[in-house]
C-alpha cells in the first residue's frame, strides 16, 4: 500500500516537474491520487509561524508534489513567498503578485503580508526538496549536484525520487552518486525495511565511496541497535576501512595546509628579505606596508564596483599592480624621508620605523575607521575542489601559486637585471659600488621601494583570507622577522625554505598539541636552532659578510 | 503690530531670543526642558581608542557621548549639565588601571562607563573598589564576579550561553548531539566552556561528544581546526559549534568554513562574540544561517529601537552605522544611572549604589531591565540567524527576561554562592549553605 502510494506520489511529482506542468496533466494527477496531506492543503504548513510546520510542508511538497510545488519552492528559496493575513500565499516578482496556490496573477497587492519564515531547518528541507526536483528535471550539471547533495544528506523520504532517476536513462557520471545516495538512504533512520542483504550491499557501496559523509551514515547505522547484527558488523568494519583511507589522505592534507601557511609566510617575509635581508634595515613598519596593500585592494574593488560593476570579478588582478605601485611609492618616500638619515644606526632605525608603524596605523584608522572593511572574494576564488581525498580550497591554492610567481619575479629582478646587479653591488660594498659610478642613493631608494612593493603584494593575498583592519600588519611582522632570521639573512632561498619549514612544522604540531602550545613549541625550536646556527639555515658566506 | 498692547520691551526681546536659541539648540523634541546650569557632573569613558580593541570599543565611546548629549538636551541631571571625560587606555591592561585611577582621583567622575575584555575589567576592579567608584560594564562576560562597585549590564552566562545551547539541543535548532566548543585562549572562553561542559553533561551529552579547542588571539589560519570540526561532525550525529572566538579572528574562521563547504544547515555555528559590528567587515553571503545569541539585535522592530537607531545615525552622521548589543547595554546602564542620581538627589557614590538595586529601565526590545541585588540585570535572550544583508533574523527568544546569575550553578566551587548587596547580607559572594560571606576575595 505504502509502496503504491509512493509510486503515485512520484508520478504526481514528475508531472509537476516536467516542463512547467501544463494545466491538464496537473488536474489529472491531483484527481488521480490526492495524497493524504495534499488533500487538506499541501501549502497550509507554509503559513504557520512555526518552523517545524514550515519545514514539514516543504518536505512534503518535495516528495509528494502539488500543482504549484516547483514554483512555490523556487519562490521560497528566493525569499519571494509571502503570507497574507487571511492565510493566502502569494509570490512577489518585482511589483506584481501571484497567488501561489493557483499561479494566477493578483490585481491588487494582498493586505498584511509577511515573508514566510525561514531558518536553518527550513533551508535544509528546502535544499533537499529542490535537489529532488533538480534530479528529475534539471540539466546534467544540476542533476549531478543534486545527486551529490542527496548522497551527503540522505533522507529516506527521497528514495522514490532516486529510484525513479535510476530507472530512467541517465548519463554515466550520474550512476555512482545515485547509487551512493540510494545506499545512504537505505541505511538512514526511517528507511523502508529492505532486508539484511540489501543493507549489507549498501554498506559495501558506501565503503567503496569513502569520505566523511559516508562515514557519518555508516556510524549512525552501526550505532542503531534495531538494525540486523551482521549488517552492523559490516558497517563497523567499513568504518575502519574508511578511517584508514582518511588517515592517509589527512597526512597529505596536513602537508597542503602547511605549504599554504608557508606561502602566506613567504609572501609576508619576502619584502622583508629584501629590506632587512639585503639592505640590513630593521623595518618595523613592514607589517603596515602589507596593511596598505590590503587597503589598496579594498579601494580598487570599491572603485571598480562604482565605475564598472561588470568588471568587479577582476578587481584582484588589477589590485596586484596597484598595490605594488602604491606600497612601492610609500616605501621610497619612507626611505628618502626617514631611513636614509639613519643608515648605520640600527637602534634608531628600529625606533623610528616602529613610530612610523604607529603613525600609519592611526592614519588608516582615522581615514577608514577602526572597524574591518569588507573585501569580497570573487566567485572564481570561492569554494574548494576535491583531489582524491584532498580538499583543496581555491583561495589558499591561488595564494600558493601567487607566492611562487612573486618569488620567481623577485629572483629574476635580483639576478637578471641591471638594477638587481647594482643592488647587490651596493649592499656588498657601498664605497666600491659608488666608485664604479653607481648612484647608491638612488639604488637604496629603489631597493627599499621594491621590498615595500612586494609587501604590498602580500597585502593583496592576505586580504582574501584575513581581516582588513588597521591592525592587520601587527599579525605579520613577528612572523616575517622570524622567517627571515631563521632562513638566513640575505638569502632568498633561505627565506623560502624557512617559510615552508615553519608552515609545515606549525601545521604538523597543531593537531598534536593544540594551536597555542604548537605556536610556543615552534618558537622554542627556532630559538634553539638559532642558538646553534646564529646565521640561520642558509647563511651567506664570503668576505663581504662581516662588514 | 497694530495692537497697542503688543509692545516688545528690550527685556522681553532678550527673554524671547534666549528661549528661542535654547529651543534651537535643543531641537524640537525637548522644547520644555530648561537648559542645565551650574557645575557639570562628570562621567568617565574608559574605552580603548587605539590598539587591537579599538575596533570594538571606539563605538561604545561614541554611544556614551551621544547619550550625554541627549541627556543635556533634556535638561541634564539634577539641573546640572553632564560632561564626559574620555581617556584612552589603548588596549593595554595595566594602562586601564592607571586611567581608571586618574578618572576617579583626578577627574573625580561620578560614574565610569567602560571596559570590554574581562582582563581589562579585572585590571580596573581593585581601583574602583579602593576608591569606591562606580563602573558600568557593557559586555557579555563569563560571570563568576560580583563587585559592589560594578554594575554588569552585559549578559552573564545564564543569559546567553545556556539559552543558546538549549536552542541547539532543541528540534528547531537542529537537535544537536555533538558539540565543538571553539574559542580564543583567555578567561572568557575558558570559563564559559567550563560552564557549558558541565551543563552539557547534565543534558546527557557524553565527554566523547564534546570537542574543545583553543586558539591564540588573532588566529588567522583555521585550516586544520575547520577540518578537525568537519571530521568531528562525521560521527553520524548532528553536530554544532559553539564559538567564543573573539574579535578579529572570526572573519578568517568563517571564511575557512565557507571555503571548506560547511554550511549552517550542516554544522551550525553559534557565536557569542559576533554582532552586527563584526559582520559589517565581512562578506556575509557564505554565512547565511550561522547563529548568534545576544540580548539585543538591531533588526528587532520596536519603537524604542527605531528611535535609538535614528539618534545614532544622526549623531554619527552615517546612516549605515550599525547598532549592537553592548551599545544597548550602555543605553540601559546610562539611563539607570541617571534614574539613580535623580532619585538619590546626589551623585554621592555610596548613595547612588544603594539606590540602584530595584530600579527599572525599559530596554530597546520592548522589555524591562531591572537591577538585581547582585548588580546584574534582567535581560531577554534572542537567537538570530545571519541574513544576506548582514543583519540578524530572530528565530527564537526567551518568553520573558532572565535574571542574571553572578555565580554559575554549573561550577562546583561556586554552586552555593550568591551576590546580594542589600542589607543585611551586603556581600558579593555569600555562601547560602554555610551562611557566611567569603569576603573580599575574588574567585
Amino acid at each position: 500500500m505504502s509502496d503504491r502510494r509512493r509510486r503515485i506520489a512520484l508520478l504526481a511529482l514528475l508531472g509537476v516537474a516536467l516542463a512547467g506542468a501544463p494545466a491538464p496533466s496537473r488536474a489529472q494527477t491531483v484527481d488521480a491520487a490526492p495524497p493524504v496531506a495534499a488533500a487538506a492543503d499541501p501549502y497550509a504548513g507554509l503559513t504557520s509561524p512555526h518552523f517545524e510546520a514550515i519545514a514539514a510542508a516543504v518536505g512534503r511538497l518535495g516528495t509528494e508534489g502539488a500543482p504549484q510545488a516547483q514554483a512555490v519552492l523556487r519562490a521560497l528559496s528566493a525569499h519571494h513567498l509571502f503570507v497574507a493575513e487571511d492565510g493566502g500565499l502569494y509570490v512577489r516578482e518585482g511589483e506584481s503578485w501571484t497567488d501561489a496556490r493557483t499561479g494566477a496573477p493578483v490585481t491588487s497587492a494582498p493586505a498584511g503580508v509577511r515573508a514566510v519564515r525561514e531558518n536553518n531547518r527550513v533551508r535544509g528541507a528546502l535544499a533537499q526538496a529542490m535537489a529532488g526536483q533538480a534530479l528529475l528535471a534539471g540539466d546534467a550539471a544540476a542533476r549531478r549536484d543534486a545527486a551529490a547533495r542527496l548522497a551527503d544528506h540522505p533522507d529516506p523520504a527521497m528514495l522514490p525520487v532516486v529510484d525513479r532517476a535510476l530507472a530512467t536513462p541517465h548519463e554515466a557520471g550520474l550512476e555512482a552518486p545515485l547509487r551512493r545516495a540510494r545506499a545512504a538512504m537505505l541505511l538512514s533512520p526511517g528507511a523502508p525495511a529492505t532486508g539484511e542483504q540489501a543493507q549489507s550491499a549498501a554498506v559495501r557501496v558506501l565503503r567503496d565511496a569513502g569520505g566523511l559523509d559516508a562515514r557519518a551514515v555508516l556510524a549512525r547505522f552501526a550505532a542503531d541497535e534495531t538494525a540486523p547484527a551482521e549488517a552492523r558488523q559490516a558497517a563497523q568494519s567499513a568504518i575502519v576501512t574508511i578511517d584508514r583511507r582518511i588517515r592517509l589522505w589527512s597526512l597529505a592534507q596536513q602537508v597542503f595546509y602547511g605549504l599554504s601557511l608557508g606561502s602566506v609566510l613567504l609572501l609576508a617575509a619576502m619584502g622583508l628579505a629584501i629590506t632587512f635581508g639585503v639592505m640590513g634595515i630593521i623595518n618595523m613598519a613592514h607589517g603596515e606596508l602589507v596593511m596598505l596593500g590590503a587597503y589598496t585592494t579594498y579601494l580598487t574593488q570599491k572603485t571598480l564596483m562604482a565605475v564598472a560593476p561588470g568588471l568587479a570579478a577582476f578587481s584582484l588582478p588589477l589590485a596586484v599592480p596597484a598595490a605594488f605601485l602604491v606600497c612601492g611609492a610609500a616605501g621610497m618616500l619612507i626611505e628618502r624621508g626617514l631611513i636614509r638619515f639613519l643608515y648605520g644606526r640600527p637602534l634608531e632605525t628600529l625606533l623610528a620605523t616602529w613610530g612610523l608603524s604607529l603613525v600609519l596605523q592611526q592614519a588608516v584608522r582615522s581615514l577608514f575607521g577602526p572597524t574591518n572593511v569588507a573585501v569580497a572574494t570573487p566567485g572564481w576564488l570561492a569554494g574548494s575542489f576535491q583531489l582524491g581525498g584532498l580538499t583543496v580550497t581555491l583561495d589558499r591554492f591561488a595564494i600558493m601559486l601567487f607566492a611562487g610567481a612573486v618569488m620567481g619575479a623577485v629572483f629574476l629582478v635580483l639576478r637578471r637585471t641591471a638594477l638587481g646587479l647594482q643592488m647587490r653591488a651596493v649592499t656588498q660594498n657601498r664605497r666600491m659600488a659608488a666608485l664604479m659610478g653607481i648612484r647608491t642613493a638612488r639604488v637604496d631608494a629603489l631597493t627599499f621601494g621594491l621590498g615595500s612593493g612586494v609587501a604590498g603584494l602580500a597585502g593583496v593575498a592576505v586580504s582574501q583570507i584575513d581581516n582588513v583592519s588597521p591592525n592587520l600588519g601587527q599579525g605579520y611582522i613577528i612572523d616575517s622577522f622570524l622567517v627571515v632570521v631563521f632562513g638566513g639573512v640575505g638569502n632568498l632561498w633561505g627565506t623560502l625554505a624557512a617559510a615552508m619549514t615553519l608552515g609545515v612544522g606549525g601545521k604538523a604540531l597543531e593537531p598534536l598539541v593544540g594551536a597555542v602550545s604548537g605556536k610556543i613549541l615552534l618558537l622554542v625550536l627556532v630559538i634553539l636552532f638559532i642558538q646553534r646556527h646564529p646565521r640561520g639555515m642558509f647563511p651567506l658566506r664570503g668576505r663581504g659578510v662581516e662588514s | 503690530m497694530t495692537d497697542p498692547t503688543m509692545r516688545f520691551t528690550r527685556r522681553d526681546f532678550a527673554r524671547f531670543s534666549l528661549a528661542a536659541s535654547a529651543a534651537m539648540l535643543g531641537g524640537s523634541r525637548t522644547l520644555r526642558a530648561a537648559p542645565p546650569s551650574g557645575e557639570p557632573i562628570r562621567i568617565g569613558v574608559l574605552h580603548s581608542l587605539s590598539g587591537t580593541m579599538a575596533i570594538s570599543e571606539t563605538t561604545l565611546k561614541d554611544v556614551i557621548l551621544m547619550l550625554v548629549e541627549l541627556q543635556n538636551r533634556k535638561g541634564g541631571v539634577l539641573g546640572r549639565p553632564l560632561e564626559a571625560v574620555v581617556v584612552d587606555p589603548a588596549s593595554n591592561w595595566p594602562l586601564f588601571a592607571e586611567k581608571a585611577r586618574q578618572l576617579l582621583a583626578v577627574d573625580k567622575v561620578s560614574a565610569a562607563f567602560g571596559c570590554w575584555t574581562s582582563v581589562s575589567r579585572k585590571a580596573v576592579l581593585p581601583v574602583f573598589e579602593e576608591l569606591d567608584g562606580i563602573l558600568f560594564y557593557p559586555v557579555q562576560y563569563e560571570g563568576q564576579e560580583c563587585s559592589r562597585n560594578v554594575f554588569y549590564m552585559g549578559a552573564a552566562p545564564n543569559q546567553q550561553a545556556i539559552p543558546a545551547v538549549d536552542y541547539l539541543l532543541s528540534e528547531d535548532g537542529g537537535g544537536a548531539k555533538r558539540f565543538a566548543l571553539v574559542g580564543t585562549d583567555y578567561v572568557y572562553p575558558r570559563t564559559t566552556n567550563q560552564i557549558l561542559q558541565s551543563y552539557l553533561k547534565q543534558k546527557g551529552i557524553g565527554d566523547a561528544d564534546v570537542m574543545v579547542n583553543y586558539t591564540p588571539f588573532g588566529q588567522s589560519d583555521w585550516q586544520t581546526i575547520v577540518s578537525q570540526i568537519k571530521a568531528f561532525g562525521s560521527a553520524g550525529r548532528k553536530t554544532a559549534v559553539v564559538s567564543t572566538i573573539n574579535g578579529d579572528a572570526n572573519v578568517p574562521f568563517y571564511k575557512e568554513l565557507a571555503a571548506q563547504g560547511i554550511s549552517a544547515t550542516d554544522i551550525p555555528v553559534m557565536a557569542f562574540s559576533v554582532g552586527e559590528e563584526e559582520l559589517a567587515g565581512m562578506d556575509t553571503k557564505p554565512l547565511v544561517g550561522q547563529l548568534a545569541a545576544w540580548n539585543y539585535f538591531e533588526s528587532i522592530d520596536t519603537p524604542a529601537n527605531q528611535a535609538f537607531i535614528r539618534e545614532w545615525h544622526g549623531f554619527t552622521k552615517n546612516p549605515k552605522r550599525t547598532t549592537n548589543d553592548p551599545m544597548e547595554a550602555h543605553y540601559i546602564g546610562f539611563n539607570l544611572w541617571v534614574q539613580a542620581v535623580t532619585k538619590a538627589g546626589t551623585t554621592d557614590h555610596d548613595k547612588v549604589i544603594e539606590t540602584m538595586v530595584g530600579l527599572k529601565q525599559p530596554n530597546l526590545t520592548g522589555g524591562v531591565a531591572e537591577v538585581l541585588p547582585n548588580h546584574h540585570i534582567t535581560k531577554p535572550v534572542y537567537i538570530g540567524e545571519i541574513q544576506e544583508d548582514g543583519q540578524f533574523n530572530v528565530v527564537w527568544q526567551t518568553p520573558r527576561e532572565i535574571p542574571g546569575q553572578a555565580w554559575s550553578p554549573f561550577v562546583p566551587e561556586t554552586r552555593n554562592l550568591i551576590g546580594d548587596w542589600r542589607a543585611p547580607i551586603r556581600c558579593g559572594n555569600y555562601d547560602t549553605v554555610k551562611k557566611a560571606c567569603l569576603g573580599t576575595r575574588h574567585v
